[in-house]
């Protein structure tokens, strides 16, 4: 079953202020994650391995380097998680 | 610009102990007394001979925030609680970044993050290893990280030499501010290596005292009953500053880290030379780098560390050394409070060493109910007041020496 997009913004939001420290409400979808919520780019890999592990998706590294919001990710995850 | 009368001092301390979470609580339960040996408690402990350890006084996870702590392998927290206490105690000098550097030490590194890191690959496999795995192994971590919050760009050292590391740290950052490459320097060192590994490890080599029914008892510098040194964690920073840079801005100064001396002993990789000669030319070394008269040297902080083979050859060096005037010089061994800190030791001790000077009182050594005999220089046994003694301007000695031969003297005297 489909997550919607708030629960993919909400589990993200966990992981990023888990990880990164950064308060839930300020991960909203338009954020870049290096930029505007000054996430480096190793806890950007420690973001995606978690991501991968809560949505149940594949994140390849090559993907990763194109997901720049994070309403990129709740897309990537939203079309992964239906094709799959 | 190259100016070798570059005086340097010492105007920011910053420590985490066994004894003390910073360095004036550390200075306290020095003057005080106070062991920080414990019994080791962990399940790990009951499979090795020797179950105690001097474990930080205050865990760095209370010092360093959560987000910045996922990151740190636990000796690099240390080295930044105690970069940034002896930071603020300096008064935050305001320093171009390009004359910013930054000396910080480590005998051993990341070890804590190295077995965990090895276990995630076994269990879990690469994917789940941290992105962070290598920056917290790495031995020159904490000086990454600390270059890194303060801007150092005049350059990011770390010196290795074992137990000798932090002194030699101090050395290097004296010398970075003397032959004109910076005006600031963050010195020190750091470990944290009370592991199941490196507990085996140094009782394979006998190394360890074996006195698990009186942990506070077992670290006992220059005691006829010592049996083995006992291993601490935590860390030691200090700022050293061009002397000019410090009185441009009106900086409180503790003292004058006057010079270093160095020396490899070429004997055994791990047991001392029993002439001591490496240890004297160190001293001698020191005291010449650093333009002081033995005569002026009132107390040494002693590597000492509670082995059988070390403690009676360092006193019979310093007496050497110093020559006619040792007799009148107090030797303290810290060491019998705080443990073994490794490449955190010299750094911690020279903490002890400048505060000694500050307050001209040589802290004591603790445990000696059988002083060895003919030592040749007064061991203090409590707290020793320095006043009338040695010629002025008065000097004080950290003594570190590492396995692998390597022999280090830091020279300090009044501002």
């Amino acid at each position: 079953m489909a997550m919607t997009q708030e629960e993919i913004l909400a589990g993200l939001s966990e992981i990023i202020d888990e990880i990164a420290g950064v308060p839930a409400d300020e991960v909203t979808p338009e954020k870049t994650f290096v930029d505007d919520l000054d996430i480096d780019s190793l806890s950007m890999v420690e973001i995606a391995v978690a991501a991968q592990d809560k949505f149940g998706v594949e994140i390849p590294d090559d993907q990763l380097k194109d997901l720049k919001t994070v309403q990129d990710v709740i897309d990537y995850v939203g079309r992964s998680s239906v094709s799959a | 610009m190259r100016n070798d009368a570059t005086r340097v001092v010492i105007t920011g301390l910053g420590a985490t102990t066994p004894v003390g979470g910073d360095a004036p609580s550390t200075w306290q339960a020095m003057l005080a007394g106070r062991s920080g040996v414990q019994a080791l408690t962990d399940d790990w402990a009951m499979r090795l001979p020797c179950q105690i350890a001097a474990k930080a006084a205050v865990e760095p996870t209370n010092v360093v925030d959560r987000v910045q702590a996922r990151k740190l392998d636990r000796c690099e927290m240390f080295a930044i609680a105690a970069a940034r206490e002896a930071w603020a105690d300096a008064g935050s000098p305001d320093v171009d970044a390009l004359r910013m550097g930054v000396v910080v030490a480590s005998g051993i590194g990341g070890i804590g993050s190295v077995l965990a890191a090895y276990d995630t690959l076994k269990e879990k496999g690469w994917q789940r290893l941290s992105p962070f795995t290598v920056p917290q192994l790495m031995p020159n971590g904490s000086a990454g990280w600390i270059g890194l919050e303060f801007g150092a760009r005049a350059g990011v050292h770390t010196p290795v030499s074992a137990c000798a590391s932090g002194a030699e740290a101090i050395g290097y950052g004296i010398d970075m501010i003397k032959s004109g490459r910076a005006d600031v320097v963050l010195a020190g060192g750091t470990e944290a290596a009370i592991m199941e590994l490196n507990v085996g490890a140094f009782a394979a080599m006998r190394a360890l005292s074996l006195r698990n029914e009186e942990p506070e008892r077992a670290s006992r510098p220059f005691d006829k009953g010592r049996d083995g040194f006992v291993l601490g964690e935590g860390a030691g920073i200090v700022v050293l500053e061009s002397e000019e840079h410090a009185a441009s801005r009106g900086a409180r100064v503790y003292a004058v880290a006057a010079g270093a001396g160095y020396s490899g002993d070429a004997h055994h990789i791990a047991q001392p030379d029993p002439d001591g000669a490496g240890a004297v030319l160190a001293i001698r070394r020191a005291l010449d780098n650093a333009r002081v008269t033995a005569t002026q040297v009132t107390h040494v902080n002693a590597h000492a560390t509670s082995t059988p083979a070390g403690d009676v050859v360092e006193a019979h060096a310093i007496a050497e050394a110093l020559g006619d005037v040792a007799a009148s010089v107090v030797v303290s061994a810290t060491k019998s409070m705080t443990g073994h800190l490794l490449g955190g030791a010299g750094a911690v001790e020279s903490v002890a060493a400048i505060m000694a000077l500050h307050d001209k009182t040589a802290p004591p050594t603790i445990n000696i109910d059988d002083l060895e005999d003919d030592l040749g220089v007064e061991i203090a046994v409590k707290p020793t007041d320095l006043h009338a003694r040695g010629t002025e301007p008065m000097a004080v000695i950290n003594n570190s020496f590492g396995f692998g031969g390597h022999n280090v003297a830091v020279v300090f005297t009044v501002a």
